[in-house]
Protein backbone atom coordinates (compact mmCIF):
# COMPACT_ATOMS: atom_id res chain seq x y z
CA UNK A 1 0.00 0.00 0.00
CA UNK A 2 2.85 2.32 0.89
CA UNK A 3 4.48 1.66 -2.48
CA UNK A 4 1.15 2.28 -4.21
CA UNK A 5 0.81 5.66 -2.49
CA UNK A 6 4.46 6.58 -3.23
CA UNK A 7 3.99 5.84 -6.93
CA UNK A 8 0.67 7.67 -6.94
CA UNK A 9 1.80 10.89 -5.24
CA UNK A 10 5.58 11.14 -5.72
CA UNK A 11 5.60 9.50 -9.15
CA UNK A 12 2.68 11.64 -10.29
CA UNK A 13 4.33 14.85 -9.10
CA UNK A 14 7.70 14.03 -10.66
CA UNK A 15 6.06 13.00 -13.92
CA UNK A 16 4.09 16.25 -14.04
CA UNK A 17 7.22 18.32 -13.50
CA UNK A 18 9.18 16.34 -16.05
CA UNK A 19 6.66 15.96 -18.84
CA UNK A 20 4.37 18.96 -18.59
CA UNK A 21 6.46 21.28 -20.72
CA UNK A 22 4.26 24.27 -19.92
CA UNK A 23 5.49 24.32 -16.36
CA UNK A 24 7.91 27.15 -17.24
CA UNK A 25 6.38 30.56 -16.34
CA UNK A 26 7.19 31.86 -19.83
CA UNK A 27 4.85 29.24 -21.30
CA UNK A 28 2.48 28.58 -18.42
CA UNK A 29 1.34 32.18 -17.86
CA UNK A 30 0.49 33.13 -21.46
CA UNK A 31 -1.02 29.77 -22.37
CA UNK A 32 -2.87 28.60 -19.29
CA UNK A 33 -3.49 31.73 -17.24
CA UNK A 34 -4.04 34.48 -19.82
CA UNK A 35 -5.32 32.29 -22.67
CA UNK A 36 -8.68 31.37 -21.11
CA UNK A 37 -9.41 35.02 -20.36
CA UNK A 38 -8.80 36.08 -23.95
CA UNK A 39 -11.15 33.32 -25.10
CA UNK A 40 -13.82 34.56 -22.68
CA UNK A 41 -13.50 38.17 -23.83
CA UNK A 42 -13.70 37.14 -27.49
CA UNK A 43 -16.88 35.11 -27.08
CA UNK A 44 -18.49 37.66 -24.76
CA UNK A 45 -18.06 40.37 -27.41
CA UNK A 46 -19.23 38.00 -30.12
CA UNK A 47 -22.26 37.23 -27.95
CA UNK A 48 -23.00 40.94 -27.57
CA UNK A 49 -22.89 41.37 -31.34
CA UNK A 50 -25.09 38.32 -31.92
CA UNK A 51 -27.54 39.56 -29.25
CA UNK A 52 -27.39 36.10 -27.74
CA UNK A 53 -26.71 36.08 -23.99
CA UNK A 54 -25.19 38.19 -21.22
CA UNK A 55 -21.45 38.45 -20.62
CA UNK A 56 -21.82 36.37 -17.46
CA UNK A 57 -23.24 33.49 -19.47
CA UNK A 58 -20.11 33.43 -21.64
CA UNK A 59 -17.73 33.97 -18.72
CA UNK A 60 -19.05 30.92 -16.86
CA UNK A 61 -19.28 28.69 -19.94
CA UNK A 62 -15.82 29.45 -21.30
CA UNK A 63 -14.11 29.46 -17.91
CA UNK A 64 -15.44 25.99 -17.10
CA UNK A 65 -14.59 24.75 -20.60
CA UNK A 66 -11.02 26.03 -20.26
CA UNK A 67 -10.42 23.25 -17.71
CA UNK A 68 -10.29 20.95 -20.73
CA UNK A 69 -7.25 22.83 -22.09
CA UNK A 70 -5.03 21.84 -19.19
CA UNK A 71 -6.65 18.44 -18.69
CA UNK A 72 -6.54 17.18 -22.27
CA UNK A 73 -3.05 18.42 -23.07
CA UNK A 74 -1.78 17.57 -19.58
CA UNK A 75 -2.89 13.94 -19.69
CA UNK A 76 -1.87 13.67 -23.33
CA UNK A 77 1.67 14.80 -22.53
CA UNK A 78 1.78 12.75 -19.30
CA UNK A 79 1.58 9.60 -21.43
CA UNK A 80 2.79 10.60 -24.88
CA UNK A 81 5.62 12.64 -23.39
CA UNK A 82 7.25 9.44 -22.18
CA UNK A 83 7.59 8.32 -25.77
CA UNK A 84 9.12 11.67 -26.78
CA UNK A 85 11.68 11.36 -24.02
CA UNK A 86 12.16 7.67 -24.89
CA UNK A 87 11.33 6.55 -21.37
CA UNK A 88 8.01 4.85 -22.12
CA UNK A 89 9.48 1.36 -22.35
CA UNK A 90 11.43 1.87 -19.13
CA UNK A 91 8.31 3.06 -17.30
CA UNK A 92 6.18 0.20 -18.56
CA UNK A 93 8.89 -2.35 -17.84
CA UNK A 94 8.60 -1.62 -14.12
CA UNK A 95 6.33 -3.85 -12.03
CA UNK A 96 4.63 -0.72 -10.63
CA UNK A 97 0.88 -0.89 -10.18
CA UNK A 98 -0.61 0.65 -13.32
CA UNK A 99 -3.49 2.31 -11.50
CA UNK A 100 -1.05 4.08 -9.17
CA UNK A 101 1.18 4.93 -12.11
CA UNK A 102 -1.43 6.51 -14.37
CA UNK A 103 -3.92 7.85 -11.82
CA UNK A 104 -1.02 9.48 -9.99
CA UNK A 105 -0.26 11.35 -13.18
CA UNK A 106 -3.86 12.46 -13.42
CA UNK A 107 -3.98 14.13 -10.01
CA UNK A 108 -1.65 17.11 -10.70
CA UNK A 109 -3.29 17.52 -14.10
CA UNK A 110 -6.70 17.73 -12.43
CA UNK A 111 -5.48 20.35 -9.94
CA UNK A 112 -3.87 22.36 -12.72
CA UNK A 113 -7.06 22.25 -14.79
CA UNK A 114 -9.08 23.63 -11.88
CA UNK A 115 -6.57 26.48 -11.43
CA UNK A 116 -6.73 27.26 -15.16
CA UNK A 117 -10.53 27.37 -15.10
CA UNK A 118 -10.59 29.62 -12.05
CA UNK A 119 -8.34 32.20 -13.74
CA UNK A 120 -11.04 32.58 -16.37
CA UNK A 121 -13.43 33.80 -13.68
CA UNK A 122 -10.85 36.25 -12.38
CA UNK A 123 -10.25 37.54 -15.91
CA UNK A 124 -13.99 37.82 -16.51
CA UNK A 125 -14.39 39.79 -13.29
CA UNK A 126 -11.54 42.17 -14.14
CA UNK A 127 -12.30 42.77 -17.82
CA UNK A 128 -16.04 42.22 -18.17
CA UNK A 129 -17.33 43.09 -14.71
CA UNK A 130 -18.51 39.54 -14.01
CA UNK A 131 -20.00 39.26 -10.53
CA UNK A 132 -21.56 36.43 -8.55
CA UNK A 133 -22.67 36.04 -4.93
CA UNK A 134 -19.69 35.42 -2.64
CA UNK A 135 -21.71 32.66 -1.00
CA UNK A 136 -21.67 30.76 -4.30
CA UNK A 137 -17.86 30.71 -4.59
CA UNK A 138 -17.25 27.43 -2.65
CA UNK A 139 -19.95 25.63 -4.64
CA UNK A 140 -18.53 26.95 -7.91
CA UNK A 141 -15.02 25.89 -6.84
CA UNK A 142 -16.33 22.38 -6.26
CA UNK A 143 -17.95 22.38 -9.70
CA UNK A 144 -14.65 23.45 -11.28
CA UNK A 145 -12.91 20.52 -9.60
CA UNK A 146 -15.62 18.15 -10.86
CA UNK A 147 -15.40 19.55 -14.39
CA UNK A 148 -11.61 19.19 -14.21
CA UNK A 149 -12.03 15.61 -13.02
CA UNK A 150 -14.33 14.77 -15.95
CA UNK A 151 -11.98 16.48 -18.42
CA UNK A 152 -9.01 14.61 -16.92
CA UNK A 153 -10.92 11.38 -17.49
CA UNK A 154 -11.36 12.37 -21.12
CA UNK A 155 -7.68 13.34 -21.16
CA UNK A 156 -6.79 9.82 -20.03
CA UNK A 157 -8.70 8.51 -23.03
CA UNK A 158 -6.89 10.96 -25.33
CA UNK A 159 -3.55 9.92 -23.84
CA UNK A 160 -4.40 6.25 -24.35
CA UNK A 161 -5.36 6.81 -27.98
CA UNK A 162 -2.10 8.78 -28.24
CA UNK A 163 -0.27 5.49 -27.71
CA UNK A 164 -1.60 4.48 -31.09
CA UNK A 165 -1.56 7.82 -32.93
CA UNK A 166 1.41 10.08 -33.43
CA UNK A 167 0.02 13.58 -32.81
CA UNK A 168 -1.51 13.94 -29.37
CA UNK A 169 -1.67 17.77 -29.68
CA UNK A 170 -3.90 17.41 -32.75
CA UNK A 171 -6.12 14.91 -30.97
CA UNK A 172 -6.36 17.17 -27.92
CA UNK A 173 -7.12 20.23 -30.08
CA UNK A 174 -9.88 18.43 -31.95
CA UNK A 175 -11.39 17.14 -28.72
CA UNK A 176 -11.34 20.65 -27.27
CA UNK A 177 -13.07 21.95 -30.38
CA UNK A 178 -15.80 19.35 -29.99
CA UNK A 179 -16.33 20.44 -26.39
CA UNK A 180 -16.42 24.09 -27.45
CA UNK A 181 -19.08 23.50 -30.10
CA UNK A 182 -21.22 20.77 -28.56
CA UNK A 183 -21.35 21.47 -24.82
CA UNK A 184 -23.44 24.62 -24.68
CA UNK A 185 -20.41 26.76 -23.93
CA UNK A 186 -21.19 29.49 -26.45
CA UNK A 187 -24.42 28.33 -28.08
CA UNK A 188 -27.44 27.29 -25.96
CA UNK A 189 -27.96 23.55 -26.26
CA UNK A 190 -31.56 23.95 -27.43
CA UNK A 191 -30.33 26.02 -30.38
CA UNK A 192 -28.07 23.24 -31.63
CA UNK A 193 -29.28 20.45 -33.94
CA UNK A 194 -30.82 17.57 -32.02
CA UNK A 195 -27.97 15.13 -32.74
CA UNK A 196 -25.44 17.61 -31.37
CA UNK A 197 -27.58 18.17 -28.32
CA UNK A 198 -27.78 14.42 -27.71
CA UNK A 199 -24.04 13.97 -28.20
CA UNK A 200 -23.43 16.77 -25.69
CA UNK A 201 -25.24 14.79 -23.00
CA UNK A 202 -22.45 12.22 -23.11
CA UNK A 203 -19.58 14.70 -23.00
CA UNK A 204 -17.78 16.18 -20.01
CA UNK A 205 -18.22 19.96 -19.51
CA UNK A 206 -21.89 20.04 -20.65
CA UNK A 207 -23.37 19.31 -17.24
CA UNK A 208 -20.69 21.20 -15.32
CA UNK A 209 -21.34 24.32 -17.42
CA UNK A 210 -25.11 24.07 -16.87
CA UNK A 211 -24.68 23.58 -13.11
CA UNK A 212 -22.09 26.36 -12.85
CA UNK A 213 -24.39 28.84 -14.56
CA UNK A 214 -27.12 28.01 -12.05
CA UNK A 215 -24.78 28.29 -9.09
CA UNK A 216 -23.22 31.52 -10.36
CA UNK A 217 -26.68 33.06 -10.46
CA UNK A 218 -27.30 32.12 -6.83
CA UNK A 219 -28.72 28.58 -6.92
CA UNK A 220 -27.70 26.13 -4.21
CA UNK A 221 -25.50 23.12 -4.80
CA UNK A 222 -28.37 20.82 -3.86
CA UNK A 223 -30.51 22.23 -6.65
CA UNK A 224 -27.97 21.12 -9.27
CA UNK A 225 -27.48 17.66 -7.83
CA UNK A 226 -28.46 15.87 -11.05
CA UNK A 227 -25.98 17.54 -13.43
CA UNK A 228 -23.27 17.12 -10.79
CA UNK A 229 -23.89 13.40 -10.52
CA UNK A 230 -23.97 13.02 -14.29
CA UNK A 231 -20.67 14.92 -14.64
CA UNK A 232 -19.02 12.72 -12.00
CA UNK A 233 -20.39 9.58 -13.65
CA UNK A 234 -19.08 10.72 -17.04
CA UNK A 235 -15.68 11.49 -15.55
CA UNK A 236 -15.49 8.02 -13.98
CA UNK A 237 -16.61 6.39 -17.22
CA UNK A 238 -14.02 8.19 -19.35
CA UNK A 239 -11.32 7.50 -16.77
CA UNK A 240 -12.13 3.78 -16.72
CA UNK A 241 -12.32 3.49 -20.49
CA UNK A 242 -9.08 5.47 -20.85
CA UNK A 243 -7.34 3.29 -18.28
CA UNK A 244 -8.62 0.09 -19.90
CA UNK A 245 -7.39 1.29 -23.31
CA UNK A 246 -4.01 2.15 -21.82
CA UNK A 247 -3.68 -1.40 -20.50
CA UNK A 248 -4.83 -2.84 -23.81
CA UNK A 249 -2.43 -0.75 -25.90
CA UNK A 250 0.38 -1.42 -23.43
CA UNK A 251 -0.22 -5.14 -23.76
CA UNK A 252 -0.34 -4.93 -27.56
CA UNK A 253 2.71 -2.68 -27.64
CA UNK A 254 4.73 -5.11 -25.54
CA UNK A 255 3.65 -8.06 -27.65
CA UNK A 256 4.47 -6.38 -30.97
CA UNK A 257 7.45 -4.37 -29.75
CA UNK A 258 5.84 -1.10 -30.82
CA UNK A 259 5.72 0.86 -27.56
CA UNK A 260 8.15 3.50 -28.77
CA UNK A 261 6.71 3.60 -32.27
CA UNK A 262 3.52 5.49 -33.08
CA UNK B 1 9.64 24.29 -50.12
CA UNK B 2 8.15 25.76 -46.95
CA UNK B 3 4.65 24.88 -48.14
CA UNK B 4 5.79 21.31 -48.73
CA UNK B 5 7.19 21.10 -45.21
CA UNK B 6 4.05 22.65 -43.74
CA UNK B 7 1.95 20.15 -45.66
CA UNK B 8 3.51 17.36 -43.62
CA UNK B 9 2.54 19.00 -40.33
CA UNK B 10 -0.79 17.77 -39.03
CA UNK B 11 -0.88 20.64 -36.56
CA UNK B 12 -0.50 23.24 -39.31
CA UNK B 13 -3.24 21.59 -41.35
CA UNK B 14 -5.44 21.62 -38.26
CA UNK B 15 -4.77 25.34 -37.80
CA UNK B 16 -5.31 26.33 -41.40
CA UNK B 17 -8.12 23.99 -42.42
CA UNK B 18 -10.04 22.58 -39.47
CA UNK B 19 -9.87 25.35 -36.90
CA UNK B 20 -11.39 28.12 -39.07
CA UNK B 21 -14.31 25.86 -39.87
CA UNK B 22 -14.81 25.12 -36.17
CA UNK B 23 -14.87 28.79 -35.20
CA UNK B 24 -17.03 29.64 -38.18
CA UNK B 25 -19.52 26.99 -37.06
CA UNK B 26 -19.69 28.43 -33.55
CA UNK B 27 -20.09 31.97 -34.90
CA UNK B 28 -22.79 30.88 -37.37
CA UNK B 29 -24.78 29.18 -34.62
CA UNK B 30 -24.36 32.18 -32.33
CA UNK B 31 -25.64 34.63 -34.94
CA UNK B 32 -28.49 32.34 -35.95
CA UNK B 33 -29.47 31.76 -32.33
CA UNK B 34 -29.31 35.48 -31.63
CA UNK B 35 -31.78 36.15 -34.42
CA UNK B 36 -29.24 37.81 -36.73
CA UNK B 37 -28.91 35.34 -39.62
CA UNK B 38 -28.65 38.25 -42.09
CA UNK B 39 -25.08 38.76 -40.92
CA UNK B 40 -23.84 35.33 -42.02
CA UNK B 41 -21.60 36.56 -44.86
CA UNK B 42 -20.14 39.14 -42.46
CA UNK B 43 -19.46 36.28 -40.04
CA UNK B 44 -18.04 33.99 -42.72
CA UNK B 45 -15.54 36.64 -43.84
CA UNK B 46 -14.49 37.32 -40.26
CA UNK B 47 -14.14 33.64 -39.40
CA UNK B 48 -12.09 33.13 -42.56
CA UNK B 49 -9.81 36.00 -41.61
CA UNK B 50 -9.42 34.42 -38.17
CA UNK B 51 -8.04 31.41 -39.99
CA UNK B 52 -5.67 33.56 -42.06
CA UNK B 53 -4.33 35.15 -38.88
CA UNK B 54 -3.96 31.82 -37.03
CA UNK B 55 -2.11 30.30 -39.97
CA UNK B 56 0.22 33.28 -40.20
CA UNK B 57 0.80 33.27 -36.45
CA UNK B 58 1.54 29.58 -36.01
CA UNK B 59 3.39 29.40 -39.32
CA UNK B 60 5.63 32.35 -38.47
CA UNK B 61 6.40 31.01 -35.03
CA UNK B 62 6.85 27.53 -36.36
CA UNK B 63 9.23 28.32 -39.20
CA UNK B 64 11.95 29.55 -36.81
CA UNK B 65 11.18 26.91 -34.19
CA UNK B 66 11.15 24.00 -36.66
CA UNK B 67 14.45 25.11 -38.12
CA UNK B 68 15.85 25.30 -34.60
CA UNK B 69 14.68 21.75 -33.86
CA UNK B 70 16.04 20.48 -37.16
CA UNK B 71 19.39 22.19 -36.61
CA UNK B 72 19.14 24.26 -39.79
CA UNK B 73 18.63 27.68 -38.18
CA UNK B 74 22.39 28.33 -37.96
CA UNK B 75 22.72 27.55 -41.67
CA UNK B 76 20.05 30.12 -42.51
CA UNK B 77 21.71 32.70 -40.30
CA UNK B 78 25.11 31.91 -41.77
CA UNK B 79 23.90 32.28 -45.38
CA UNK B 80 25.13 35.45 -47.17
CA UNK B 81 21.69 37.05 -47.84
CA UNK B 82 20.07 39.09 -45.04
CA UNK B 83 18.00 36.90 -42.78
CA UNK B 84 14.85 38.86 -43.58
CA UNK B 85 15.20 37.89 -47.24
CA UNK B 86 15.64 34.23 -46.34
CA UNK B 87 12.43 34.18 -44.34
CA UNK B 88 10.29 36.52 -46.46
CA UNK B 89 9.16 33.78 -48.89
CA UNK B 90 8.53 31.44 -45.94
CA UNK B 91 6.25 33.95 -44.29
CA UNK B 92 4.41 34.77 -47.51
CA UNK B 93 3.89 31.06 -48.12
CA UNK B 94 2.34 30.75 -44.65
CA UNK B 95 -0.04 33.60 -45.33
CA UNK B 96 -1.01 32.24 -48.75
CA UNK B 97 -1.92 28.98 -47.03
CA UNK B 98 -4.09 31.13 -44.77
CA UNK B 99 -6.06 32.27 -47.81
CA UNK B 100 -7.13 28.67 -48.10
CA UNK B 101 -8.62 29.00 -44.62
CA UNK B 102 -10.77 31.86 -45.86
CA UNK B 103 -11.88 29.89 -48.89
CA UNK B 104 -12.64 26.82 -46.76
CA UNK B 105 -14.74 28.90 -44.38
CA UNK B 106 -16.74 30.49 -47.19
CA UNK B 107 -17.39 27.12 -48.82
CA UNK B 108 -18.34 25.59 -45.45
CA UNK B 109 -20.69 28.48 -44.76
CA UNK B 110 -22.28 28.13 -48.20
CA UNK B 111 -22.74 24.34 -48.02
CA UNK B 112 -23.76 23.91 -44.40
CA UNK B 113 -25.37 27.20 -43.42
CA UNK B 114 -26.52 28.51 -46.79
CA UNK B 115 -24.47 31.70 -46.58
CA UNK B 116 -25.18 33.77 -49.71
CA UNK B 117 -21.88 34.37 -51.53
CA UNK B 118 -22.90 37.46 -53.49
CA UNK B 119 -20.07 39.97 -53.53
CA UNK B 120 -20.80 43.63 -54.25
CA UNK B 121 -17.38 44.15 -55.91
CA UNK B 122 -15.88 40.78 -56.90
CA UNK B 123 -12.75 42.27 -58.50
CA UNK B 124 -12.03 44.50 -55.53
CA UNK B 125 -12.63 41.54 -53.24
CA UNK B 126 -9.90 39.59 -55.04
CA UNK B 127 -7.53 42.58 -54.84
CA UNK B 128 -8.31 43.07 -51.16
CA UNK B 129 -7.73 39.39 -50.45
CA UNK B 130 -4.32 39.35 -52.12
CA UNK B 131 -3.26 42.60 -50.41
CA UNK B 132 -4.46 41.41 -47.01
CA UNK B 133 -2.75 38.06 -47.27
CA UNK B 134 0.52 39.73 -48.29
CA UNK B 135 0.28 42.27 -45.45
CA UNK B 136 -0.36 39.52 -42.92
CA UNK B 137 2.59 37.59 -44.29
CA UNK B 138 4.79 40.66 -43.74
CA UNK B 139 3.37 41.09 -40.24
CA UNK B 140 4.21 37.44 -39.65
CA UNK B 141 7.77 38.27 -40.57
CA UNK B 142 7.97 40.73 -37.65
CA UNK B 143 6.62 38.04 -35.33
CA UNK B 144 9.06 35.48 -36.69
CA UNK B 145 11.98 37.78 -35.91
CA UNK B 146 10.98 37.86 -32.23
CA UNK B 147 11.02 34.07 -32.11
CA UNK B 148 14.77 34.17 -32.72
CA UNK B 149 15.12 35.43 -29.16
CA UNK B 150 11.93 34.09 -27.57
CA UNK B 151 12.17 30.34 -27.87
CA UNK B 152 8.67 29.45 -26.83
CA UNK B 153 6.96 30.38 -30.07
CA UNK B 154 3.93 28.21 -29.43
CA UNK B 155 3.19 29.97 -26.16
CA UNK B 156 3.47 33.36 -27.84
CA UNK B 157 1.25 32.16 -30.68
CA UNK B 158 -1.34 30.90 -28.20
CA UNK B 159 -1.26 34.24 -26.43
CA UNK B 160 -1.62 36.38 -29.54
CA UNK B 161 -4.38 34.47 -31.31
CA UNK B 162 -7.52 35.71 -29.56
CA UNK B 163 -6.30 39.26 -28.75
CA UNK B 164 -5.66 40.02 -32.42
CA UNK B 165 -9.02 38.51 -33.38
CA UNK B 166 -10.60 40.84 -30.80
CA UNK B 167 -8.64 44.00 -31.55
CA UNK B 168 -9.04 43.57 -35.31
CA UNK B 169 -12.81 43.23 -35.00
CA UNK B 170 -12.84 40.23 -37.28
CA UNK B 171 -16.32 39.01 -36.33
CA UNK B 172 -17.66 42.04 -34.48
CA UNK B 173 -17.27 45.77 -34.78
CA UNK B 174 -14.42 47.36 -32.83
CA UNK B 175 -16.87 50.10 -31.83
CA UNK B 176 -18.07 47.85 -28.98
CA UNK B 177 -14.54 47.59 -27.57
CA UNK B 178 -13.19 50.08 -25.00
CA UNK B 179 -12.01 53.32 -26.60
CA UNK B 180 -8.39 52.78 -25.51
CA UNK B 181 -8.12 49.78 -27.83
CA UNK B 182 -8.76 51.83 -31.01
CA UNK B 183 -5.11 52.80 -31.68
CA UNK B 184 -4.16 49.13 -31.31
CA UNK B 185 -6.78 48.18 -33.90
CA UNK B 186 -5.60 50.86 -36.31
CA UNK B 187 -2.03 49.53 -36.14
CA UNK B 188 -3.07 46.01 -37.12
CA UNK B 189 -3.18 44.98 -40.81
CA UNK B 190 -5.98 42.43 -40.14
CA UNK B 191 -8.25 45.26 -38.96
CA UNK B 192 -7.93 47.10 -42.28
CA UNK B 193 -7.85 43.88 -44.23
CA UNK B 194 -11.19 42.66 -42.93
CA UNK B 195 -12.67 46.13 -43.49
CA UNK B 196 -11.54 46.05 -47.12
CA UNK B 197 -12.88 42.52 -47.62
CA UNK B 198 -16.14 43.35 -45.88
CA UNK B 199 -16.71 46.51 -47.92
CA UNK B 200 -15.82 44.71 -51.15
CA UNK B 201 -18.26 41.92 -50.33
CA UNK B 202 -21.11 43.81 -48.72
CA UNK B 203 -20.66 47.27 -50.22
CA UNK B 204 -18.73 50.28 -48.98
CA UNK B 205 -15.52 52.20 -49.49
CA UNK B 206 -12.69 49.75 -50.31
CA UNK B 207 -9.69 51.82 -51.38
CA UNK B 208 -9.01 53.58 -48.07
CA UNK B 209 -8.76 50.39 -45.97
CA UNK B 210 -6.88 48.79 -48.86
CA UNK B 211 -4.39 51.67 -48.80
CA UNK B 212 -3.93 51.20 -45.07
CA UNK B 213 -3.28 47.49 -45.63
CA UNK B 214 -0.55 48.37 -48.11
CA UNK B 215 1.00 51.00 -45.81
CA UNK B 216 1.01 48.70 -42.78
CA UNK B 217 2.36 45.83 -44.86
CA UNK B 218 5.25 48.01 -46.05
CA UNK B 219 5.84 49.23 -42.49
CA UNK B 220 5.95 45.63 -41.29
CA UNK B 221 8.64 44.83 -43.85
CA UNK B 222 10.75 47.79 -42.73
CA UNK B 223 10.33 46.84 -39.06
CA UNK B 224 11.09 43.17 -39.78
CA UNK B 225 14.29 44.14 -41.62
CA UNK B 226 15.49 45.96 -38.51
CA UNK B 227 14.32 43.43 -35.94
CA UNK B 228 15.78 40.47 -37.81
CA UNK B 229 19.16 42.20 -37.87
CA UNK B 230 19.02 43.18 -34.19
CA UNK B 231 17.64 39.92 -32.81
CA UNK B 232 19.97 37.82 -34.93
CA UNK B 233 22.92 39.80 -33.54
CA UNK B 234 21.72 39.33 -29.94
CA UNK B 235 21.17 35.59 -30.44
CA UNK B 236 24.63 35.18 -31.94
CA UNK B 237 26.27 37.32 -29.23
CA UNK B 238 24.60 35.36 -26.44
CA UNK B 239 25.05 32.04 -28.23
CA UNK B 240 21.36 31.22 -27.79
CA UNK B 241 20.49 30.67 -31.43
CA UNK B 242 20.21 26.90 -31.33
CA UNK B 243 18.98 26.51 -27.75
CA UNK B 244 15.58 24.86 -27.64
Amino acid sequence: MRTWLRIFFVGGAISFRALFSWIRPSIYIPTLLIGPTTQIVFFAYLGRTAHLKSDSWFVVGNAVQSASLAALFGMGFAIDGERWTQTLSAVLATPANRAALFLGRALPVLANAAVTASTGFVGGALLLGFRMPWASVPALALLLVLASFACTGLGMLVGAVGLRLRDVPILANLTMAVLLIFCGVNVPLDKLPRWMHMAAEGLPVTHAVAASREVASGASLASVRTPILVEVALGCAYLLVGFALLRLFEEQGRRHGTLDRA
Amino acid sequence: MNLKMLGTSGFFILTSVVQPVIFATIAFYMFKSGGRPGTLLYTALGAGMMGVWSTTLFGSGGMIQWQRWQGTLELSVGAPPPMVLVYLPFSLANAVTGAYALAATLVWGRLVFGVPLHFAHPFLFAVALVATVLALGLMGLVLASTFILYRYANAMANLLEYPVWIASGLVFSTSILPAWTRPISWALPPYWGVLALRHAALGGEVWRPLGMVAVLGAASLVIATGTFRIFEHYARARATLSLT
